[in-house]
């Protein structure tokens, strides 16, 4: 007996999850909309997408190995995923300086500043999103149409998107259904037949790889139901009071950025609630604000807003809502019969 | 759909590659080391000194106080000498070691394998005799059995649930004495349900064990009150609380003991051994314990004498392979591993693991994703990631609010946590702390 044995404490053995796991977990899920925005936009979204997750791991590695001097962990997939997510909020026509640009603030900013994956507060491909969208509102919101832009990348023929028509219709005195007619139908909405970002316009896309997701068990229900639950209830209350200025929940649910938001960014796993109950007021308070900003707001469109504001809100909502405990229920009918 | 708890709970590998093997009686050790805590509570006195003879079945430590238990000599021969020895825990621990000399029973045990279905002593005499055969809980956590069937003052026992669930994996223990000793087991339950009072028994088992469910649904069909119920398997069902709430839906509050909501638990193995104490006057003396592992040449089920070196059943089971890594003793989810092999078996000892070098070493720590899989998997509702920061950073204040007490250690957040935190041992660190702070506040 002179071989030596190991000593740790309980449990012994692993489920065999790890962090790469769930990052490329996410990168499958996001394929089916990479296939769609390759289909609609053509060169220029594989352009963006390959620069964007180039840019984004590139940044990483240079920060952690020169700048942090740590060993560089972008194996672990997760600044492949925020540069993916980064290219799906962008228009397929933006100059590539501001990919860059945008990825170095992802990662550079939001992310490393804090002290990397799983210190930052705020989501990072957001982060970079709002960075460009502010700096450079004329270049992030000029939309490619889609289909007849497939060839073409800066030079792309552009229009307004569904929410932009709403919301300048609207504002300039026209009603719900005269401006239908000058969006593309929700058929061509739901397969991602509109301009928008890169990755957000198909919804069908989307949902199959928020399907994904919710199989592997990387995400729970919890965050994008109360996303797109509380998004189509606050719609369709203003809907049904005035149709004329309100549009309908399902245009709401198709248009923009909602389902991507619900499904791969409002989910983010550091930057959101950790108990259920959290998951749930988190998603409803992304919901609220999205509509309050398409609605009442001057952008057209809020989605990644309410998720930055909502991550702000994250830590406090930890702190408040705590998971049932066990026995709790059981306590609590204890403590009323017993009076 | 199959019943189990609600909350939480892991699904590790079974690997039950033992269940198939009969119990076999392991040789009798040439020395046997046996401490005088193998139960929770107080150390039991030795009554012995170097060089006296002793008998199979002898006392030879007499309890310690209420919460304690009885210790009796596993085999016949000379006390050798009273010392330390190093057990499961890892620490020396005061021992009686023993040497065999024949195997000479006390005459007042009956060894024959005879059922005895007459329960012939009232409620109260069961429970004074469980308390002098030494009898403790077998499922691993051995508090003492005769304290548990002593409600206190107030409470009444209605249910009586037996856990033959054996969530752990590879541990058979438990499904073999299921299998081997089903008759004994019927009387061992109904021997508890007159010492509790009660006139309804459940026995939980997981559905991986058809036989043992099928086996005992038709022998607790001639039974009154007693019944079987198939659970989903699950991790960590074996833990009392998670089997009082997947059999009766009822969640023991925080803090409180099970008969707060009217049930008392015990294993199949304690109740085995609570029908050789009351029918047949044997004292815990020996137990079945599982020997396994994926490098364990030939796994088994082996009936063995308290105080026998692990080393000895390793041996017994085909010996260390050459790539041992880690000796465990108990489960891979809450067992402890072993310093050495001459730890001796102890009445809590269900089975020894042993674990290839490659699994034996946990991967390396990275930062805490938020991924919230430690709440989702946490059987207690708890909050294993804040547990194990604010075990980090000392706040045991805030600690003991989020219920850091409750934890039951089941270990199934650590299993979960894809960035491999060691949440449970900074948990388990607070829960020390904590106790203490409890402790002495009161």
């Amino acid at each position: 007996m002179n071989q030596k044995l190991v000593i740790s404490p309980s449990p012994h053995v692993h489920g065999g999850d790890s962090v790469p796991k769930n990052m490329y977990g996410v990168i499958i899920a996001l394929l089916p909309a990479l296939v769609a925005s390759l289909w609609f936009f053509g060169i220029g979204a594989l352009i963006i997408t390959l620069t964007s997750i180039a840019a984004c791991v590139f940044f990483e590695w240079l920060i952690q190995k020169y700048l942090l001097k740590t060993t560089p962990s972008v194996s672990d997939g997760s600044a492949a995923v925020t540069g993916l997510l980064l290219a799906f909020n962008l228009p397929t026509n933006i100059p590539l300086g501001l990919i860059i640009i945008g990825a170095a603030v992802a990662i550079g900013i939001g992310k490393l500043s804090f002290g990397g994956l799983g210190n930052n507060p705020f989501n990072p491909a957001l982060v970079g999103r709002v960075f460009l969208l502010i700096s450079f509102p004329v270049q992030m919101t000029s939309w490619p149409v889609p289909i007849t832009s497939r060839l073409h990348y800066i030079d792309a023929e552009t229009a307004a998107t569904p929410l932009s028509v709403i919301k300048e219709g609207v504002s300039a005195g026209q009603t719900i259904p005269e401006l239908m007619s000058e969006i593309p139908s929700y058929i061509n909405m739901f397969i991602g037949n509109i301009g928008g970002s890169a990755g957000e316009m198909a919804g069908i896309a989307l949902i199959l790889g928020g399907i994904y997701l919710l199989w592997k068990k990387i995400i729970t229900w919890h965050i994008p139901v109360s996303v797109i639950g509380s998004v189509i209830i606050f719609t369709g209350i203003l809907h049904l009071i005035d149709p004329s200025t309100y549009a309908d929940p399902l245009f709401h649910v198709l248009a923009g950025g909602v389902l991507l938001g619900a499904f791969f960014m409002a989910t983010d796993y550091v930057t959101s609630p950790m108990s259920r109950q959290g998951m749930l007021l988190y998603g409803v308070g992304i919901g609220v604000i999205t509509v309050l900003i398409r609605v009442f707001g001057s952008y057209p469109e809020g989605v990644s807003f309410a998720i930055l504001i909502m991550n702000a809100f994250t830590p406090l909502i930890d702190r408040y809502m705590k998971p049932k405990r066990f026995g709790e229920k059981v306590k609590t009918v204890r403590a009323q019969t017993s009076k | 759909m199959l019943k189990t708890f609600k909350k939480g709970g892991v699904h590790p590998d079974e690997r039950k590659i033992s269940a198939g093997k009969s119990i076999e009686i392991l040789p009798l050790p040439k020395r046997v080391a046996v401490p005088t805590t193998q139960h929770i509570g107080a150390p039991a006195k030795p009554l012995v000194k170097k060089g006296d003879i002793v008998k199979t079945g002898q006392l030879i430590a007499a309890s310690g106080g209420f919460v304690s238990a009885n210790i009796h000599s596993p085999v016949s021969g000379k006390v050798f000498k009273t010392d330390e020895v190093v057990d499961a825990s890892g620490y020396r621990k005061p021992a009686i070691i023993i040497d065999t000399e024949g195997d000479e029973w006390d005459e007042s045990i009956d060894r024959s394998d005879k059922l005895v279905k007459e329960i012939a002593l009232s409620g109260e005499e069961i429970i004074k005799k469980t308390g002098e055969m030494g009898i403790v809980g077998m499922g691993g956590a051995t508090f003492p059995t005769h304290v548990k069937l002593s409600p206190p003052p107030g409470k009444k026992c209605e249910i009586l649930l037996i856990n033959g669930v054996e969530c752990e994996p590879y541990l058979t223990s438990d499904h073999r004495i299921m299998l081997e000793k089903s008759e004994e087991l019927m009387v061992g339950i109904r021997i508890l349900m007159k010492a509790l009072k009660v006139n309804r028994a459940v026995i939980g088992i997981e559905n991986n064990k058809p036989d043992a469910i099928g086996k005992l649904t038709n022998l607790a069909a001639k039974e009154d009150g007693i019944e079987v119920q198939p659970l989903k398997v699950k991790y960590p069902q074996g833990g009392e609380k998670q089997l009082i709430d997947a059999i009766t839906g009822r969640q023991v509050p925080s803090g409180k003991l099970p008969i707060e909501v009217g049930a008392v638990v015990h294993n199949v193995g304690t109740t085995f051994a609570v029908y050789e104490a009351i029918q047949k006057n044997k004292p815990l003396i020996e137990r079945v314990v599982t020997v396994t592992g994926p490098g364990i040449t030939q796994p088994s089920n082996f009936l063995v004498r308290i105080g026998t070196p692990v080393g000895q059943l390793i041996e017994a089971a085909g010996g260390l392979p050459d790539n041992m890594g880690k000796v465990i003793g108990g489960g891979p989810m809450m067992g402890k591993a072993l310093v050495n092999l001459d730890v001796p078996v102890t009445k809590g000892s269900s089975g020894i693991l042993v674990l290839p070098h490659e699994e034996a070493h946990r991967a390396p720590v990275e930062n805490c994703i938020r991924c919230s899989k430690c709440i989702s998997a946490c059987p207690m509702g708890l909050e294993p990631y804040l547990l194990m920061i604010e075990a980090e950073k000392e706040l045991w204040d805030r600690a003991e609010n989020d219920n850091i007490m409750d934890c039951i250690e089941c270990g199934s957040c650590s299993f979960t946590c894809p960035a491999h935190r060691p949440l449970l041992d900074y948990i388990r660190l607070g829960k020390g702390k904590v106790g203490q702070i409890i402790r002495n506040r009161n």
